[in-house]
């Protein structure tokens, strides 16, 4: 991940020059204490990151100051971060940072070193003057972290450490997301370091309330929620990742359905290459992208049968409002009907690791019935295949 | 919105609770309540398994078989015969945004 920092890191943004301590090539070396563990990339012309805009002079040396507003090329970031696996590329180097002017008696906000995380946190801030520490969690975003436990007791005690974070405050509070609590022990914390956890609202949005409120959350501001937009900003990863599998099943489909004793007729590929492309397109939507948002809409709470329903619903559209089915023989709808419901289902079952409320003796429930239909589906519908292969074969 | 409850594996031995919040302040779907100078379960069944009750539980009042509720997890960890893993690349990086 180191490598890839560098990929992201663009010119320095002189919002404030007067902060501007020290020349941006140097940005990193001339302090005696570097903002991370990592060996130091200086000399190789390391800039100072897009996000941040000049130094700040601490106890520990110059700190970088992140900026509070967001570029447009962070919210490039977060489209390609949505899109595609872009995200792996978009780690921060972890360590401490300064938003505003950070004091004795500021506080100290946690958080991962997934840019995305960080960004949530810096726009949410404004006018505050805080310390920020970044912990390593390979690029991953809070939650996620916590539940591996990479955001967790042990790097947080040790950033704690390497950045001087008592020689900076006086105090002894530090303010972690209450998503890092999976994998952070605020006991252990204090007995490893002295400092007191206090766990933060959910959302980045609520810090500055929770702050003024004295550290005190609101029961709004503990619980998570997962609106039908936040369920939408996470289903192009899932149908991004299953579109780039199509080519491999439309050759096959091509292959199959043109495939004759005279070799593979492009004509005869289209007749039943088309209705089969379309299937596997609505069963795709059906599960990946309809499941998740209407999630709430289908009463059962297993994403298996969520995903079925939707996908059976689709294929029962395409039999009954088009004619794209006209034509086909029955053995092949059969496998159509047995086939795409299912694959549907599949996909509405991959979403739950994308979800807020999945346990995982749940999932572990459902696949433990989800996968055998699966499998005893796709043989069911590979014999089909085969029985009207051979039919045609026989008869032409 | 509510997921399949019967195998949570999340259990408190409320004569261990000395009543600190803890639990009730980490729980993101609001599993717990204070009653009077105590912890309650009020919501077990929205209970998703996260761990950060019982990690934060200084009293060892809480048990729970920590995980992520993710399918693709587990199927990674069948195929590789480990625990349910999120890591999906070779690149042992994230799976999850």
């Amino acid at each position: 991940m180191k490598e890839n920092i560098m990929e992201i890191l663009g010119p320095l943004k002189t919002e404030n020059p007067s902060s501007l301590i020290l020349p941006r090539k140097n940005s990193c070396c001339s302090s005696p204490a570097p903002v991370s563990d990592a060996p130091s990339s200086c000399g190789s012309g390391e800039d100072a990151p897009s996000w941040t805009r000049g130094l700040h002079q601490s106890p520990v040396g110059p700190l970088l100051i992140v900026s509070n507003a967001l570029t447009f090329i962070d919210l490039f970031h977060h489209f390609r971060a949505r899109t595609s696996a872009y995200r792996m590329n978009l780690a921060v180097k972890p360590g401490l940072y300064a938003s505003g002017n950070p004091v004795a008696e500021s506080d100290v906000l946690v958080t991962a070193n997934y840019k995305l995380s960080l960004d949530a946190l810096r726009k949410n801030i404004s006018g505050l003057d805080a310390w920020i520490l970044v912990l390593d969690t390979a690029g991953i975003n809070v939650w996620c972290a916590a539940g591996k436990g990479t955001f967790g007791t042990d790097e947080l005690v040790k950033r704690i450490s390497l950045a001087g974070l008592d020689k900076c405050v006086k105090h002894r509070r530090i303010i972690v997301p209450q998503l890092g609590a999976p994998g952070v022990s605020s006991g252990d914390v204090k007995r490893r370091t002295g400092f007191t956890v206090y766990f933060g609202p959910v959302e980045a949005a609520d810090i500055k309330k929770y702050i003024s409120q004295g550290y005190r959350a609101d029961d709004r501001m503990r619980k998570v929620k997962f609106g039908v937009m936040d369920r939408l900003i996470l289903t192009p990863m899932e149908l991004n990742s299953i579109i780039r599998k199509l080519p491999w099943y439309l050759l096959f489909v091509m292959v199959f359905s043109g495939l004759t004793t005279e070799g593979v007729l492009f004509g005869k590929a289209l007749t039943l290459g088309c209705p089969l492309t379309v299937a596997a397109l609505a069963a795709i939507i059906s599960g990946a992208l309809i499941t998740p948002v209407l999630l709430p809409l289908v009463p059962f709470r297993s994403f298996a049968v969520k995903g079925w329903i939707w996908g059976a619903a689709s294929m029962a559209g395409l039999y009954f409002f088009t004619d794209i089915f006209i034509g086909l023989e029955n053995v092949m709808l059969a496998a159509v009907m047995i086939c795409f419901p299912l694959l549907s289902s599949y996909l509405a079952l991959q979403f739950t690791g994308a979800t807020t409320f999945t346990n995982i003796s749940g999932v572990r429930r459902e696949m433990r019935f989800a996968l055998p239909v699966y499998i005893a589906g796709l043989a069911v519908s590979s014999v089909l295949l085969i029985i009207y292969k051979t039919m045609e074969l026989i008869n032409s | 919105m509510k997921y399949i409850s019967s195998k949570i594996t999340l259990e408190f031995m409320a004569d261990s609770c000395t009543g600190c919040g803890r639990c009730v302040e980490v729980c993101p779907h609001g599993v717990f309540a204070m009653e009077g100078d105590r912890a309650v379960l009020k919501a077990r069944d929205r209970c998703m398994e996260c761990g950060a009750c019982a990690r934060n539980c200084d009293y060892g009042a809480l048990k729970v078989n920590a995980g992520v509720g993710c399918a693709s997890a587990i199927i990674t960890g069948m195929i590789r015969g480990t625990e349910p893993s999120c890591d999906c690349g070779s690149s042992g990086t994230a799976c999850c945004g």
